[in-house]
């Protein structure tokens, strides 16, 4: 193994289809129209010096290093800056061009420090290359003169020295390092979208300064990590290699937090991890990050993570630390006693939509096979299963239709429901890209987020409706198209099911359905929802992008089945640049979906009671499976008030904190007899668990994730667990102690099974893996290489189907006692509840959840900015702090769930989507008043979780 | 009597308002800002980020790039005079030193009782008539020590 050193080829890619054939250095080399001839260079082998260019931003000519001499022309042009030409013949080394460099690193070196032994980049750090590169022997100027280098100078202060800032938790910026390459600007510029950085003063003054001569911390820095890759220097250099060093080697893997999927390579020296960097072949992400997956991995050596098995008999003991044969035979012991006493139907479990796909089609696996019984679910039950629902119904399968580099090609988008800045930042880069480049925006979200309007980005339309009205909004929105002739008949006749489509179309033309007789409801200008709608229809490429902010709700499907009208009204379907993309939250919850982690499906979406598809699994496991569809996560806990339900193995999920009723859930996990938790913390459903088994990090295994553009990401281990095994050979473990023959050696194996009975993934192997880098589903005969865009020649389903989506009010009301409307939504440096990000550097940004209330609101209550509030609704009350602003609206209030102590979900309430059963996390009516601090049950609970996480250590019998 | 921060606040979005339109509207704006409140406000250049949709470092970056646009209000009177080649080359150091001493301030400083701000300038286009100032917006040339002191005389110093 060795490090992984990308080629930079110093501009990005032309992308014209017509080449140019040049010569550089006697060599030709043929490239598309409109690449440098830096980069032309380099993919002829032939390397010109250079500072100021990389390839993950466009050429800027200010370093001067990379001069080049070109036959028939004047002077020594920037090889960053020419285009390459046909017939051109271009000369990298002369003799003039050598003495040129070598002068203008003399210059660059009389203002550097010379400390390269003891610098953090001594090894990776282009200035020492390009040092060593022209030769520099002397520096004939010295380094008396003017610098940025020296403290103090001639006894005095040095005014040009400016101290290292050291705010950012993950890296510093040494200003007497930086050349002025403005690489760092640039990246956060173009890659980034953020602008938070700048060149300050002039000439020999200029400095990098992030926002206003601030601090890292207190500017507009997202703390993505773009301008430390982007730095020569160790300028902004990650904490992490000042402590440690460089690294040795390094591995591709996936990131293990958002559903993006971003490919990164893990740094290692040995088997420490030294740093994430982006991957520039990660197809999803293209060399960036967010400061989650490039930074926030701190929890994997954190002192609460968990590494031994702990039992108990009572939830009220202490925990008992034990062998893992001990657990396990303890958790097999209990299952089958359970079995035995109340029936095959008293287990069940819960896949992980944060572990790899064969972790989950074991875990489902287990249950199915190992149990006897389908009595399995998964976490997105309570985020995109009306995604699933609403797709399938729709166009028959349960996915996006696009993958991320479909942004680029399109011209407007609607995004509703979603916050891609702050849940899904890489994506979000991509999107500021292309609406920078000229794309249209259409937002459609009750609170004004900041794609709605930030530097160099503008919606051209903000639909700031009710929460829970997104389906009357839709509905609208494809009245105007309807009725104003807007759609694309062409489309419809080819595509879909002509009759249904004159069906919903006499439906959404009624006028009951027009923006002006829905504004009451909606809260919607009629003028800018028509505007909207003219917009997409008439724009180009339309896409759609949502998030959960169309799912949880009790019209979750609905809506997506809307946003699935409207895509194939609009003929936005089966092209790059178009389509419906949900953006998944978690990194494999597409993933886990997939693999059969609902009690209604087996691995691929089938239907357990499809007998050809249970044939296919009972002959390679040898089993008879149930033919009947099990409980969902919500019946599970109902059964296990009633007393039927009495086990439950939950692997990688912390139903206490995130599903919705809070007190509901905690009342089923306590009515059962055996609740095994299988996580890396003991998080808060561990609080009602009999036994504990210690998880493995995305570092720490082998798998794969799928993303939400159904792309499948290899995750390779890079260190041994700490807990000893990683998560799938825990899974075999328990199954074997159940009594399972399971023999699996490595989860290729796993794979293997997985492509052998699920046809959307027959030909995914991990050699393929491995060739390819990653591939998008469907991926068999049809499509061996992968499917980037689906429904190209025609839908799954065959026609596309057209679903009439009559809009409910939720029967969540305001009313006099509960007169503001609750919605909930996540932050960029915290992750969904905060398990792995509140135990990293990542709090410096996020330390409390916030009620966001709007100051109208906040005045007729005497609330001020950061005061305790009472946050009530008809389930529950809590308490958390107040943040005073007008990106909500009158009426509404919003908060983050990040803190197991704010506990939103005490406050939500149990309305669920009416078919997939998805809580109605985003409309709640609350009243907010003022409070002195946190509420009874937040103090009870406190207590209780404090005496549940009590652990004995273990104590070795033989002694 | 100060104003408030908020009443500046109003007089800086006028000036954007008004000018937002332009091609490239940053820089009139900044002018104007200057030309109202004779420098650049704390605090304006937030609210120009805000109304150009720029990033709080652009505005920073552009104005911090010009040296005219200045942090503080100037005295009463600016004296710049001119540090490139033809006047350094006809003395324009020792004149400035006489300056420095007589007003007891450096570079880009203003007298304590905030009647004369002293700056540099790079070329004046009168190299011909070297060493050259400029007083108020007037151009001076061939300024001998004697030169200087009348002219000192004259704003009051």
């Amino acid at each position: 193994m060795s490090l992984i050193k990308e080629v930079d080829y110093g501009t990005p890619a032309a992308k014209s289809e017509k080449t140019v054939t040049l010569t550089i250095d006697g060599k030709n080399v043929t490239v598309p129209e409109g690449t440098s001839v830096m980069r032309a260079s380099m993919e002829a082998g032939i390397q010109v010096p250079k500072l100021c260019a990389t390839d993950m931003v466009d050429a800027f000519g200010s370093c001067r290093l990379c001069l080049v001499e070109v036959e028939g022309r004047n002077g020594t042009p920037a090889s960053c800056t020419t285009p390459a030409a046909d017939g051109m013949v271009v000369h990298t080394q002369t003799e003039r061009l050598k003495k040129i460099r070598k002068g203008v690193m003399e210059l660059y070196i009389s203002d550097h420090p010379l400390d390269c032994l003891t610098c953090a980049a001594n090894g990776d750090c282009e200035l020492q290359d390009m040092a060593g590169a022209v030769g520099l022997r002397d520096v004939r100027y010295g380094y008396d003169g003017g610098n940025h280098v020296e403290v103090r100078q001639n006894g005095e202060e040095n005014p040009r020295y400016m101290a290292k800032d050291e705010t950012n938790p993950y890296f510093t910026y040494d200003p007497s390092k930086c050349i002025v390459c403005s690489r760092c600007v640039r990246a956060c510029e173009e890659v980034q979208g953020t602008f938070a950085l700048t060149i300050e003063g002039r000439g020999f003054e200029s400095r990098v300064s992030p926002g206003m001569h601030e601090d890292f911390l207190d500017s507009e820095c997202v703390s993505c990590g773009a301008c430390v890759q982007a730095c020569p220097t160790a300028t902004l250099q990650e904490k992490s290699v000042i402590e440690i060093g460089q690294p040795e080697h390094s591995v591709v893997t996936t990131c293990a937090y958002c559903g993006v999927g971003c490919s990164f390579k893990a740094e290692m020296r040995g088997e420490e991890l030294v740093r994430m960097v982006p991957y520039k072949d990660g197809r999803a992400n293209r060399g960036h990050s967010c400061v989650k997956g490039r930074f926030a991995y701190g929890y994997a050596n954190h002192k609460d993570r968990i590494l031994n098995p702990m039992i108990r008999e009572n939830v009220n003991d202490p925990w008992q630390e034990v062998s893992w044969e001990e657990a396990l035979r303890f958790t097999a012991d209990k299952f089958k006693g359970i079995q035995a006493k109340y029936g095959k139907g008293a287990l069940g479990g819960i896949t992980s939509s944060r572990c790899t796909n064969e972790e989950t089609f074991l875990v489902q696996k287990l249950i199915r096979a190992g149990f006897g019984n389908n009595n399995v679910d998964t976490c997105a039950r309570v985020c995109h299963s009306p995604t699933g629902y609403g797709l399938k119904t729709t166009f028959g399968t349960s996915a996006g239709t696009q993958d991320f580099d479909s942004v680029e090609h399109t011209d407007v988008v609607i995004l509703i429901g979603a916050n891609p800045t702050d849940g899904h930042p890489v994506f979000a880069s991509r999107l500021k890209k292309r609406l920078r480049q000229g794309a249209k925006l259409i937002v459609i979200d009750p609170r004004r987020i900041d794609l709605v309007r930030s530097p160099h980005i503008e919606a051209v339309a903000h639909l700031a409706l009710r929460p829970g009205t997104n389906v009357a909004v839709l509905t609208s929105l494809s009245h105007v198209i309807v009725t104003e002739g807007l759609f694309d008949e062409t489309f419809v006749r080819e595509r879909c099911d002509w009759d249904e489509f004159q069906d919903w179309a006499t439906f959404v033309s009624d006028p009951r359905h027009s923006p002006e007789a829905i504004a009451g409801v909606t809260g919607v200008d009629a003028q800018t929802m028509r505007e909207a709608a003219r917009a997409f229809a008439t724009g180009g490429n339309g896409a759609i992008y949502y998030g959960l902010g169309v799912t949880e709700h009790s019209q979750g499907s609905t809506t997506v089945m809307a946003i699935a009208n409207l895509a194939m009204a609009t003929g936005n379907i089966g092209r790059p640049g178009v389509g419906v993309n949900p953006l998944r939250g978690q990194n494999n919850v597409q993933g886990s979906c997939d693999m059969g982690s609902f009690p209604h499906e087996l691995p691929g979406y089938r239907h357990i009671q499809d007998s050809a598809t249970r044939d296919i699994f009972e002959d390679i496991w040898g089993v008879k499976l149930d033919d009947e569809p099990g409980l969902r996560i919500p019946n599970m806990l109902d059964a296990a008030v009633e007393g039927t339900f009495k086990g439950i193995y939950i692997q990688g999920e912390d139903i206490l904190q995130s599903d919705p009723d809070t007190k509901h859930v905690a009342a089923g996990l306590a009515a059962m007899e055996c609740v095994v938790v299988h996580d890396l913390f003991l998080n808060e459903t561990a609080n009602y668990a009999h036994v504990f088994l210690p998880g493995s990090t995305f570092l720490e295994k082998d798998g794969t994730f799928t993303n939400a553009e159904r792309r499948i990401n290899r995750v390779r281990k890079v260190m041994t667990p700490k807990n000893g095994f990683a998560d799938w050979e825990v899974t075999q473990n328990l199954a074997r102690a159940m009594g399972q023959n399971w023999n699996y050696t490595h989860p290729s194996q796993v794979m293997a099974e997985i492509a052998a009975t699920t046809p959307s993934f027959a030909n995914v192997t991990y050699d393929l893996l491995e060739r390819e880098g990653s591939v998008q589903w469907p991926c068999n005969d049809k499509a061996p290489l992968g499917t980037p865009v689906m429904h190209m020649d025609g839908f799954v389903r065959g026609k596309g189907k057209f679903v009439v989506t009559e809009y409910v009010a939720t029967d969540e009301r305001t009313g006099p006692r509960f007169p503001l409307l609750l919605t909930t939504g996540r932050i960029l440096s915290q992750y969904n509840v905060g398990a792995q990000t509140r135990r990293t550097e990542n709090t410096a940004w996020h330390k409390e959840d916030l009620l966001e209330i709007h100051p109208h609101d906040a005045e007729q209550r005497g609330i001020r900015e950061g005061d305790w509030i009472r946050l009530a609704s008809r389930s529950g009350e809590t308490s958390l702090r107040a943040t005073i602003t007008d990106r909500v609206a009158p009426g509404v209030v919003y908060t983050t769930f990040h803190h197991p102590g704010t506990q939103a979900n005490v406050i939500t309430t149990d309305f669920t989507d009416w078919a997939t059963n998805c809580p109605e996390y985003k409309v709640t009516a609350v009243q907010v008043s003022a409070s002195n601090g946190p509420s009874e049950w937040q103090v009870e609970y406190d207590r209780q979780a404090e005496q549940a996480r009590r652990i004995k250590p273990r104590v070795d019998a033989a002694e | 009597m100060s104003e408030t921060t908020e009443d500046q606040n109003v007089r800086v979005e006028a000036i954007c308002d008004q000018m937002i339109t332009m091609e490239g509207p940053l820089l009139p704006i900044l002018h104007e800002v200057q030309e109202e409140f004779g420098h650049i406000p704390e605090g304006a250049l937030q609210t120009i980020a805000k109304k150009l949709n720029l990033s709080r470092a652009e505005v920073h970056g552009v104005a911090s790039f010009y040296h005219d646009f200045r942090e503080e209000k100037a005295g009463k009177h600016i004296i710049k005079i001119c540090r490139a080649e033809a006047c350094q080359a006809m003395g324009a150091d020792a004149l400035a030193d006489q300056v420095r001493r007589h007003l007891r301030v450096d570079w880009s400083q203003t007298t304590a009782d905030r009647k004369i701000t002293l700056e540099p300038v790079f070329c004046l286009g009168l190299c011909a008539c070297a060493p050259a100032a400029m007083v108020d917006g007037k151009v001076v040339g061939r300024v001998t020590s004697d030169r200087m002191n009348r002219i000192l005389d004259e704003v009051g110093a």
